[in-house]
């Protein structure tokens, strides 16, 4: 029988099986940033240990920096302060590479490992952050671990797992003008649930996926966890192949053909067999908006907010009524009457170049309305950045009144100084609408950055298909 | 890590669904870069009616006196309940920290996130997946009698109710394994040192730029 791509990269990796349904897995590249492993440092030296390969490692500060110009002086919070010099340290006695905080090569990890060519096909990637399901797209099996499983990767190169099951989305057919791969990654997880993936790794396919880009096909493998699945993936095809090619991390010339050979068989083939299958029509997807404190909460801009007495479940019923007194919003108001008080253009899911391109688009000769408190574009690396501005964008929403800003987790989580107070209303490009996600009591809804371009500009959700 | 083979104690109902790990332990604590201290910030937004940070003594703020944690009546539990995909959201570890620094040795719900799960089991802290009746049953056992004791058993792999019902729950044979012996795995793995280096050589032949 014919093997997923998911069976193939597993059984690469194998170094031993256990016989129990759970088996050693060799970890091909490992990223690291600053929140999840100080404590798995300190554990190798409790214990006296080495890293086991420190060439697999690379390491890049993110969740904490600032992301104002003043952050070439250092950091002003003693607390994030002392979080980013203990990874300094850390890398620094353990001989790690790292991107430091003014590097022009830093930013989030999600988005300088693809751009570094440090994620390859057919690799495990393993990093202390749940979104590392984004290097999926690489045909890679890429997941996010514990501090613990941080500290195993240091020490052993792999990792003691259990083998999830394979499901299989299939997104067909051509989507819409407009229609991103946020909005699919949002219907796929209205679809199937925050936790319709839990056990599962996903592999996307279908014409609409072949069809998006290496950026898009990143967006919907980051939100692969938030549909619970630890891993999502794509196969490897030409953009793939083309996407690596030349970064600074890709094989070395001599040994170019012999990668591509074995990347194309990155495939699942025609007669493998998925635990489950669900298929989507990529023509019904619209422009998709959040409305809730969960991912799964969302709709097409078109829609209202759902009323929680039409739902029989008590249990779900119960979750709607917390969820929209948090959110400040009544049953059956129209997604386009939600007015907004700022705007979040970032993080791992949406701060890649294109991405930016696609706001800065809807953005061009407008201004943003005046009540929005503040538009926040936070590029994803300062490789992002610099080509931006090399094309011009950062003029395009300086002029528009929204502030441009250094690389970073910025207002995704809010463990620096941008954030949402309590009570605020934001159209943010990232993937958690959890409470007090963005700041204790602010009110986050998921869109894709054309969209929160739209949302910033209007001041409350449009359809971005009238904008364009 | 410290074992666990029988615990009894007391329930405490967190009646929702979806409990991510950015509830159960806020960024702000993420800033930390120690393993312990987190029992006073579990699920600070919901427990304080004030905000809180690492550098606020939490015995300044205002309990919420609506949150279930703070209702005397559950002080002392050791075993939390609650509904659907538990643990969901950001892979950090310092929410399984937060719970068993607060006390908690076990929590039970319908089903957990993946990595939430994982996490549990590197810190002797027991996920048991039970169906959503026996849930259910559980939460109306607790509404009944707050003081009603429970025995999870991991040899046995059962939960006994105070009324007398036992519910048989999964878990991986190695999971249960390293649990009931507060194993620790990185030194197990390093066991096998020798495959790891064997394979290791193999991959370098086969696909030498992945060690460039
Ligand atoms: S951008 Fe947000 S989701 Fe992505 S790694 Fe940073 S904090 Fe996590």
């Amino acid at each position: 029988m014919g093997r997923t791509l998911y069976d193939k990269i597993w059984d690469a990796h194998v170094v031993k099986e256990f016989g129990d349904g759970s088996a050693l897995i060799y970890i091909d590249r490992h990223l690291v940033h600053e929140v999840t492993s100080p404590q798995a440092f300190d554990g190798l030296r409790l214990n006296g240990r080495k890293p086991w390969r420190v060439a697999a490692n690379l390491a890049v500060a993110d969740h904490n920096v600032p992301t104002t110009a003043d952050r070439i002086r250092g950091i002003r919070d003693p607390i994030s302060r002392a979080q980013v010099e203990a990874l300094d340290a850390n890398c620094a006695e353990f001989g790690i590479t790292e991107f430091r905080m003014n590097d022009p090569r830093q930013g989030i990890v999600h988005v300088v490992g693809p751009e570094q060519g440090a994620t390859l096909p057919g690799m495990t990637v393993v990093c202390g952050d749940s979104h590392t399901s984004t290097h999926g797209a690489f045909g890679a099996l890429a997941f996010g671990i514990g501090t613990s499983e941080v500290e195993h990767v240091l020490a052993t190169q792999t990792l003691v797992l259990k083998k999830a099951k394979a499901m299989r989305i299939r997104v067909d057919g051509e989507v819409g003008v407009g229609i991103t791969a946020k909005d699919i990654a949002l219907a796929i997880i209205g679809s199937i649930g925050t936790a319709g993936g839990t056990g599962y790794v996903i592999e996307y396919a279908g014409t609409a996926i072949e069809a998006l880009s290496m950026e898009g096909r990143m967006t919907l493998c980051n939100m692969a966890i938030e549909s619970g699945a630890r891993a999502g993936l794509v196969a490897v095809d030409d953009k793939t192949i083309a996407y690596v090619k030349g970064r600074p991390y890709a094989p070395k010339a001599q040994y170019w053909d012999a990668a591509v050979a074995s990347w194309r068989q990155l495939h699942s083939d025609p007669d493998a067999r998925f635990d489950a299958e669900v298929v989507l029509d990529a023509r019904s997807i619209e422009p998709q908006v959040t409305w809730g404190t969960s991912p799964e909460m969302v709709v097409p801009v078109s829609a209202r907010v759902p009323d929680p007495a039409r739902e029989a479940d008590p249990v779900k019923r119960s979750g709607m009524e917390k969820a929209l007194a948090y959110m400040g919003l009544a049953p059956n108001t129209p997604i386009t009457d939600i007015r907004i008080d700022k705007v979040f253009i970032g993080s791992c899911t949406n701060s890649r170049i294109e991405d930016l391109r696609a706001a800065a688009a809807i953005v061009k000769g407008r201004r943003k309305a005046p009540h929005v408190k503040l538009a926040l574009v936070v590029p994803g690396s300062g490789l992002v950045k610099a080509q931006a501005e090399a094309e011009g964008l950062h003029h395009i929403f300086l002029d528009a009144g929204f502030e441009w800003r250094e690389p970073g987790c910025s207002m995704c989580l809010a463990m620096n100084a941008d954030r949402l107070e309590p009570g605020e209303r934001c159209a943010s490009t990232s993937n958690r609408n959890f409470e007090g996600r963005q700041g204790q009591g602010g009110r986050t809804h998921l869109v894709s950055p054309a969209m929160a371009a739209a949302a910033a500009i209007a001041g409350h959700f449009v359809d971005v298909r009238s904008m364009h | 890590m410290r074992a666990f083979t029988v615990v009894t104690s007391k329930v405490l109902p967190l009646d929702r669904a979806n409990v991510d790990t950015d509830a159960i332990i806020p960024k702000q604590y993420l800033k930390s870069i120690r393993r312990t201290g987190f029992g006073p910030f579990l699920f600070d937004d919901w427990r304080y009616l004030d905000p809180g940070t690492l550098e606020i003594d939490p015995a300044t703020r205002r309990p919420n006196p609506e949150f279930v944690l703070n209702d005397p009546r559950h002080a002392g539990a050791q075993i939390l309940v609650a509904r659907d995909n538990f643990g969901c959201g950001s892979s950090r570890e310092h929410a399984v920290w937060a719970l068993d620094d607060y006390g908690f040795r076990a929590v039970i719900a319908p089903s957990f996130a993946d990595i939430f799960y994982s996490n549990c089991f590197k810190n002797g802290l027991l996920p048991v997946v039970l169906t959503a009746e026996e849930v259910q049953a559980i939460f109306e056992c607790v509404a009944a009698d707050a003081d009603a004791l429970f025995t999870i058993d991991l040899p046995a792999q059962t939960v006994r109710l105070p009324c007398g019902r036992v519910c048989r729950f999964d878990i991986h044979p190695h999971h249960k394994h390293n649990l009931i012996n507060g194993l620790d795995e990185i030194g197990l793995t390093l066991a096998h040192a020798d495959a790891i280096k064997a394979y290791e050589a193999k991959r370098r032949r086969e696909a030498p730029w992945l060690f460039e």
